[in-house]
């Protein structure tokens, strides 16, 4: 992965300097609270229901051990002992003081890792795929291009007061394990007809109050013109993105406003002007520097069939189970991807202590070859596990509650923090997500249920991705009462598609049931072991519709 | 019925007006008629000013027998903290 | 918030409060004057609205003093393409901190309306976007008077690197790790 030189390292440290200037201008009164705001906001710090929120960028997912280890100290050291992994892979800290603040910057900076944009109108934490340097499938590790754009975008003088926040995301396979349509710029790495890299760059992704999926804007953009490619889109939304409506400053909102067809020639326009300054063409050298931090470990020669994980399976049932679920295919034989849920049954769904930090930092340095990767579905995957060390890992994840069984299935729910946590929220999630866990908890029926994503957000703000799930559900604010709408067959997956709304909302004695009532019709309806996605996309919302609401 | 609340700057706890400024119990706070708390928003307005407090504003209570009950559930959670996690926030003082 | 600078008004019960001008690390004095769109024309220089601009133009651009138009936040200089040579400063006008296309405006007028003259922000803006706008292009602020110029040095400098190009053509980072190279290549 990627390792700071002196000039990254610095940037941090003054950018940590810089905002205890800041503090101390607050503090003092120089700066009133309308004037800091957009300075905390700018270093991913919020002011929440309970407590100011420290949001630490994870650029693409992906942590070293000496970052882990980091992050759980600091978590208990200045966050009641635990932290939040959200849907664009970072961690958020629900309890931390302003005036520790730049102390925790400063800790960030020596491990390599800060709070820089990841919260603002600006370019956010670039996200990628989890699976990058290890899945099979893919054409390129997305996260050199990843590392290029935040080098890029950060601190950018041109783009860091846009209409609103920007999100963009790489991915370099065909499966799509990053959500990838939802974002503003979206971008697949593919291969043209010479063989030549390039990218495939899709616009007017995003969720909340409308949301869209990405549209394509450019069907193959040279590697080494990408960056032009994305300045000219951002120039194009800074321009003319709308500034009079929170709800409609999205970039989603100008590609539908001016039509994909407008948007692209505004963009090829721009493209062309700055592809000729060559500004902004990227030497390849820089990009094999950049790559060659992404290359992957010494793997040794191993056989696909490992005899130590074989007998290790004849042992243990449970490892079985957990194999079933979490482990993956890897790219090199006799080694796997092993993902670890943060979906215990009851607890809360994206959260981990300063403790299982630590033990994971231990699992990283003894199995995991310095790193794990966060999910957009609020899980961790050891991307590089040996088959022969799988069960001695999963022996040490178990005591440390992180061994669930249960990824991809009804039990590993997204939720967002909801209003136990957020100033933005209308309604719990949490709570939502606990009871419906602990309902459909039975490992045989989750294995029956297979496939089956349900996603869950306190407000339109839509963080915990709710148009996106199997089942999506909406938190809504009725009269100070908590209500909840629930959606039907989104997809973030390479099959992308927006769950649509059922009818009306249920309070919190009624949406359980009402879930489960949906399950249950699933189950009725469904057709040799086909996955809730595909039996709705089959038989459509009348029948669940007629379930829930026909009395 | 009402009560003013904020957040204290340098801690980002919450905090609520008392006869004794502000305190960071709900049961402690000055229950408000409309135009008690209009008057105590601009005293609290000032309190911005000296840094003490951010962001300011009024909620709706009623009082049961003598206990102060926010009426929104957002405020419920405020005064209380995380529905999910009773072991951390006000509740577990 | 602060008083307008950006024109003579007063700020709450003083005097009227002229906008201070920051250029080149000091206040300097404002050589210009903002014409609002009725008054009528003095000598010397003047800064007037686009409107006003388009609708006189040939008569503005026949005067001897420095003209120099202002632009608020919806204006591209786009449309000033053919007249630019003519222009002495273009005035980024910005309405509230947010609005950010005052730095694709600026960029756009050194990069590809390659215009040489005077840039000067003026309106609401932080502190801590002035580094931003001098990377855009910009070469002069209309100051806030609670702002100092040591202030406002210090809050450029804060950052000493930067990733990315832009209009003020300083090297980057990617500059530098070219150079360390080179160094350590021509050390051995």
């Amino acid at each position: 992965m990627y390792r700071y030189d002196e000039f990254d390292a610095r940037l941090v440290r003054e950018r940590a300097e810089q905002f205890r200037s800041q503090v101390m201008r607050r503090l003092s009164g120089e700066l009133s609270e309308d004037e800091f705001k957009p300075l905390r906001l700018q270093n991913g710090l919020y002011l929440q229901l309970h407590s100011y929120m420290l949001r630490i960028a994870i650029p693409y997912g992906t942590l070293s051990a000496v970052q882990m280890r980091s992050l759980g100290s600091i978590s208990r050291r200045y966050s009641k002992g635990y932290g939040h992994f959200t849907t664009r892979t970072n961690l958020q800290l629900h309890w931390t003081r302003l005036i520790d603040v730049p102390d925790i910057l400063h800790q960030l900076a020596e491990v390599d890792m800060h709070c820089m944009q990841t919260s603002g109108n600006n370019v956010r934490n670039v996200t990628a795929d989890p699976f990058a340097g290890a899945a099979a499938d893919e054409i390129e590790d997305p996260r050199i291009l990843c590392e290029i754009i935040r080098q890029w975008s950060t601190l950018h003088p041109e783009f860091s007061f846009l209409p609103r926040k920007f999100k963009i995301c790489v991915i370099a396979s065909p499966h799509d394990r990053a959500a990838l349509l939802s974002h503003d710029i979206a971008i697949q790495a593919i291969r043209n007809s010479d063989g030549e890299p390039g990218y495939r760059v899709s616009v007017g992704g995003g969720l909340g109050r409308t949301p869209y999926l990405a549209l394509e804007v450019g069907s193959f953009v040279p590697r080494r013109h990408i960056l032009a490619f994305i300045e000219a889109i951002l120039r194009v939304y800074n321009e003319a993105g709308r500034r009079d409506n929170l709800w409609k400053a999205r970039v989603k909102i100008l590609v539908h406003q001016l039509g994909i067809d407008e948007m692209r020639r505004r963009v090829e326009a721009e493209f062309a002007e700055i592809r000729e300054t060559g500004m902004l063409e990227l030497p390849p050298a820089e990009i094999e520097r950049i790559a060659d931090y992404f290359a992957p470990p010494a793997f040794e020669e191993l056989s696909g069939e490992s005899p130590e994980f074989e007998s290790a399976k004849r042992e243990s049932k449970q490892f079985v189970a957990w194999v079933k679920t979490n482990v993956h295919d890897h790219k090199t034989p006799g080694y796997a991807l092993a993902t670890v849920s943060l979906k215990p049954i009851g607890l809360t769904p994206g959260d981990c202590s300063s403790e299982q930090m630590e033990g994971l930092a231990d699992i990283m340095d003894s199995f995991g070859f310095d790193e794990i990767r966060v999910t957009h579905e609020q899980n961790l995957v050891f991307p590089h596990v040996r088959q022969k060390d799988l069960f001695r890992l999963w022996q040490q994840l178990e005591p440390l509650g992180l061994a669930t069984a249960n990824i991809g299935l009804v039990t590993d729910i997204i939720a967002c923090p909801g209003l136990d946590y957020c100033d933005l929220a209308n309604a719990r999630s949490i709570p939502l997500a606990q009871e419906i866990a602990r309902r459909f908890a039975d490992p045989e029926l989750q294995a029956e249920l297979g496939e089956l994503k349900i996603k869950i957000s306190g407000c339109i703000n839509a963080c915990g991705h709710h148009h996106l799930g199997h089942i999506g559900i909406l938190g809504v604010d009725r009269k100070g009462v908590e209500n909840y709408q629930i959606l039907l067959g989104g997809s973030g997956a390479e099959d992308a598609t927006l769950a649509e709304i059922l009818g009306p909302g249920f309070d919190s004695e009624g949406i359980i049931g009402a879930v489960e009532n949906v399950i249950e019709t699933f189950r009725q309806k469904r057709i040799s072991g086909e996955r809730f996605l595909d039996t709705y996309r089959r038989i459509g919302a009348a029948p669940f519709k007629e379930r829930l609401y026909a009395h | 019925m009402k009560v003013v609340t904020a957040n204290k700057l340098t801690f980002g706890e919450v905090v609520y007006w008392t006869s004794r400024g502000w305190q960071s119990s709900l049961q402690q706070a000055v229950v408000l008629d409309d135009a008690d708390a209009e008057r105590a928003l601009k005293l609290a307005a000032e309190s911005v000013q000296r840094c003490e407090v951010v962001a300011p504003y009024a909620f709706a209570v009623r009082v049961e027998h003598g206990r102060i009950i926010a009426i929104s559930a957002r405020e419920q959670i405020r005064a209380q903290g995380p529905s999910v996690r009773l072991d951390v926030g006000k509740q577990a003082a | 918030m602060p008083t307008d600078p950006g024109s003579a008004i007063s700020g709450g019960n003083s005097s009227p409060i002229l906008p201070r001008i920051f250029r080149n690390g000091r206040i300097v004095a404002d050589e210009f004057v903002f014409l609002a769109d009725d008054s009528p024309l003095p000598d010397g220089p003047v800064i007037v609205t686009l409107k006003r601009f388009l609708a006189e133009k040939d008569h503005l651009l026949s005067r001897p003093a420095a003209l120099g138009v202002r632009l608020e936040g919806a204006e591209s200089p786009d449309v000033l393409r053919a007249d630019l040579p003519k222009l002495k400063l273009i005035e980024l006008r910005v309405g509230y901190f947010k609005d950010g296309r005052a730095f694709s405006w600026a960029r756009i007028l050194r990069t590809r309306l390659q215009f040489s003259g005077e840039i000067r922000v003026s309106g609401h803006f932080l502190l801590d976007q002035i580094a931003f706008f001098l990377r855009v292009g910009v070469t002069s602020f209309a100051l806030p008077g609670n702002w100092s110029p040591g202030e406002v040095q210090t809050a450029t400098g804060l950052i000493s690197n930067v990733y990315q190009p832009s209009a003020d053509h300083r090297p980057t980072i990617l500059d530098l790790r070219r150079r360390t190279i080179v160094t350590a290549a021509a050390a051995e």
